[in-house]
């Protein structure tokens, strides 16, 4: 069967101790997670956990229904084949020789990226947006050589009928 | 009016309805303890922690109560945690209480500090830390509720110390409302006019019932339904008792060591109507060839339990008993036509495979004893109605073959995680909660001797339960493994030296009897069951016996190995 990403978003008590139940569930029972994400709502007794994760439909059934057994966890929504908005934030440090850096600039303000810090040898950029955007920009910044590369996962709300 | 944590503890639990605890004692719950010897809740003292949830369960299942457990931290926390996995694969509802150190020292590695919560998080239904007294009410009064609603499960509570000591001002919870955990009791009606639909169709149906069945106290609705349908009916090991025994529509049991007719059942079906079980690979074996004819109705309260290893036709969401009652009521509306003569040739087919391969065994008189035959004796001599627990292993298939339960909750056995050393520690909650009843543990030598130090538990609390030892000297189910599919090459399944159990026994201060002719078994078992002492039975039996049905792991449940 086909294994495709899914995009969970979930509301959880606010808790110590509920990541842990929700990394533990998936760790003990072989799911996978690419990325996982977790702050409070404006309900400071709520938190909004978003995890990438990959399987095909019964796993990802299965996902679901486990996760919505964890007593910690109020609701589950899977995004994946609705309706959402999803972004994600890095930061990337690249190596900024001095004939790149007009290059670096270049590429970093045709993705809407903003230039956080500037060293000698570096420049850390900041882009936010969806998977596709981030891989494009990665994509070209690999040859002019990344240092380091800080994600933050993807988060994700629907999209309000129009 | 202002309370220490300890007495909030004792009013909380006088008031979720506990009269018993399981439990032992150490450092940081001496305050709790010196608070319950000031209450008349019953205390068991047993003599290691794993006997103590054990025993809690045996408890819960006995009685249909949630099973208490109270323990100190470190040693004695981790000691609790394969009980709490057996209850945890069982669904039996525990409350285990352990002592933490205070917390001040959390996280320092102080003196027999561990973070059991951390340990105990996968093989909980859900677990606590107690930081604030203040909060200690509202847990407890969610720790009963969480363990005893849905799919039950163990719940543990983690106490630290000082939370034990701090004195507040006490107010009574009220109920309990978790914004996150709302079981579905009711079925969806329409679910259900769908699985009538099927059934009207069906030729050749049956019904897998399993220990939901028993949890949710559905037994007579189940027996009900199949009788108003003529459905035949198996169980797993857990549903055992859910369905009378002697009944004509009785297929026995189901899977590796099930009936030949029940798997044979499974595997020319075209309706399954699954409820309370969980498909097992015990059960199952090969899932792709599994009742591949039927359509799978399939009753559950865990929506995990729907569609995890098997693919169903109509999934149903819901409390067992309140389903079956359900679908009793639609039945009398159904359109069968002819029930007994629809039925015939389903049913003749299911006498035929009876008849073919029964459960069977050749008991000759010069002996050895037949570990069967002593099964069958127990069977007649208590006439089905004993609470029999077990150990792990043969001895626990052959009792799931040979005595024929009539009623549910009375086989109580560590089904799903298959832990040795259960029998014992379960027989003496068994005992406590039914103290008019006769409680069996039927042994294997090596289980028995996993929690044998629970006998000093049964003699000390007057527990007058029975242990009957299946003595065939080996690790047997391991050994027959290796006959099986190892060339007989008994690899450390021996056990050539074993303590003489009716020393043991008297050593106790229980009584101690001996069989080691078949003329012998039925004496012992009728001066044994029928004494008012705790009391171990020896049984030599053949050392190599196996047990048959058996289905190899991972075959179809269709191709069994006969004798
Ligand atoms: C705690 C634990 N350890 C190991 C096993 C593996 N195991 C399953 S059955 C069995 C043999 C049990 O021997 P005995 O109690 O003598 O029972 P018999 O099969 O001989 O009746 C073993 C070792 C287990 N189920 N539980
Ligand atoms: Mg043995």
């Amino acid at each position: 069967m086909k294994e495709d990403k899914h995009v969970l978003s979930m509301l959880v008590d606010n808790e110590p101790g509920v990541l842990s139940r929700v990394a533990g569930l998936f760790s003990g029972r072989g799911y996978n997670i690419e990325s996982l994400c977790v702050a409070e709502t404006m309900d400071p007794q709520i938190s909004r956990l978003t995890i990438v994760t990959k399987g095909n439909e019964p796993i990802i059934e299965q996902i679901k229904k486990q996760l919505n057994k964890l007593i910690n966890v109020i609701k589950v929504f899977e995004m994946t084949g609705q309706d959402y908005v999803q972004l994600e934030l890095a930061l990337i440090k690249i190596y900024a020789k001095p004939e790149n850096r007009a290059e670096i600039l270049r590429i970093a303000d045709i993705f809407k990226c903003k230039v956080v810090d500037v060293g000698q040898e570096y420049y850390t950029i900041e882009v936010t947006g969806d998977e596709g955007k981030l891989s494009a920009l990665l994509n070209l910044l690999k040859p002019i050589g990344i240092k380091e590369i800080a994600r933050t996962g993807i988060v994700a709300l629907f999209r309000e009928a129009k | 009016m202002e309370l220490t944590g300890a007495q909030i503890l004792m009013l909380m639990l006088k008031s979720e309805g506990v009269d018993t605890i399981f439990g032992y004692p150490g450092g940081v719950v001496l305050e709790i303890y010196d608070e319950l010897s000031k209450t008349d809740i019953r205390h068991i003292l047993v003599r290691h922690e794993q006997g103590a949830v054990h025993a809690a369960d045996g408890y819960a299942r006995a009685g249909g109560r949630v099973g208490v457990c109270l323990v100190t931290s470190g040693p004695g926390a981790t000691n609790t945690v394969t009980g709490i996995a057996s209850a945890y694969c069982d669904s039996i509802p525990l409350v285990v209480f352990t002592g933490q150190v205070p917390t001040h020292l959390i996280g320092n590695d102080a003196f027999q500090e561990v973070d059991i919560v951390g340990i105990t998080r996968p093989c909980t239904k859900h677990n606590f830390l107690v930081k604030h007294t203040e909060d200690l009410p509202r847990i407890i009064r969610e720790a009963f509720y969480i363990a005893r609603s849905g799919r039950p499960g163990p719940v543990l509570v983690d106490l630290p110390k000082d939370v034990g000591s701090k004195k507040i001002k006490f107010e009574m919870p009220g109920e309990v409302k978790l914004r996150s955990y709302n079981p579905t009791y009711n079925p969806n009606i329409r679910q259900l006019h769908k699985v009538m639909e099927l059934v009207e169709k069906a030729e050749r149906p049956m019904i897998f019932a399993g220990g939901g069945v028993i949890l949710s106290k559905g037994s007579k609705e189940l027996t009900e339904f199949a009788k108003k349908t003529q459905i035949p009916v198996t169980t797993s090991l857990m549903g055992l008792g859910a369905f009378p025994g002697s009944d004509p529509l009785w297929l026995g049991m189901i899977g590796m060591h099930g009936t030949f007719r029940a798997n044979m059942a499974t595997g020319a079906c075209d309706l399954m109507i699954a409820v309370g079980v969980r498909f097992d690979d015990r059960v199952t074996g090969k899932t792709d060839t599994f009742a591949s004819q039927a359509k799978i109705v399939h009753i559950d309260i865990d929506p995990t339990s729907i569609r995890k290893n098997i693919p169903v036709t109509i999934p149903v969401v819901g409390d067992c008993r309140i389903a079956l009652e359900n679908l009793s009521r639609l039945a009398d509306e159904a359109k069968f036509g002819d029930l007994q003569k629809k039925r015939k040739p389903w049913l003749d087919q299911i006498v035929d495979w009876k008849s073919m391969r029964p459960l069977d065994y050749q008991q000759d008189r010069s002996g050895p004893i037949k570990p069967q035959y002593v099964i069958e004796k127990l069977y007649e001599l208590t006439k089905g109605e004993a609470i029999i627990t077990t150990e792990v292993g043969q001895n626990q298939m052959w009792t799931a073959q040979y005595y024929h339960f009539e009623r549910p909750s009375r086989f109580i056995t560590s089904g799903g995680l298959g832990c040795m050393g259960f029998g014992l520690p379960a027989a003496i909650g068994a005992q406590v909660a039914c103290p008019g009843d006769l409680v069996v543990d039927v042994a294997g030598d090596g289980s028995i001797q996993m929690n044998i130090q629970e006998m000093a538990t049964a003699v000390q609390h007057k527990l007058p339960v029975k242990i009957v030892i299946l003595n065939n000297g080996y690790l047997g189910m391991v050994r027959q493994w290796q006959e099986l599919f190892y060339g007989k090459r008994y690899s450390h399944t021996c056990m050539s030296c074993a303590p003489d159990f009716v020393k043991l026994a008297e050593a106790y201060g229980a009584v101690g009897l001996r069989a080691t002719q078949p003329s012998e078994v039925v004496p012992v078992l009728k001066e044994g069951l029928f004494s008012s002492e705790t009391v171990i039975m020896d049984f030599r039996v053949a050392s190599e016996e196996g047990v048959y049905p058996m289905v190899p792991a991972g075959a179809p449940i269709t191709e069994m190995l006969l004798v």
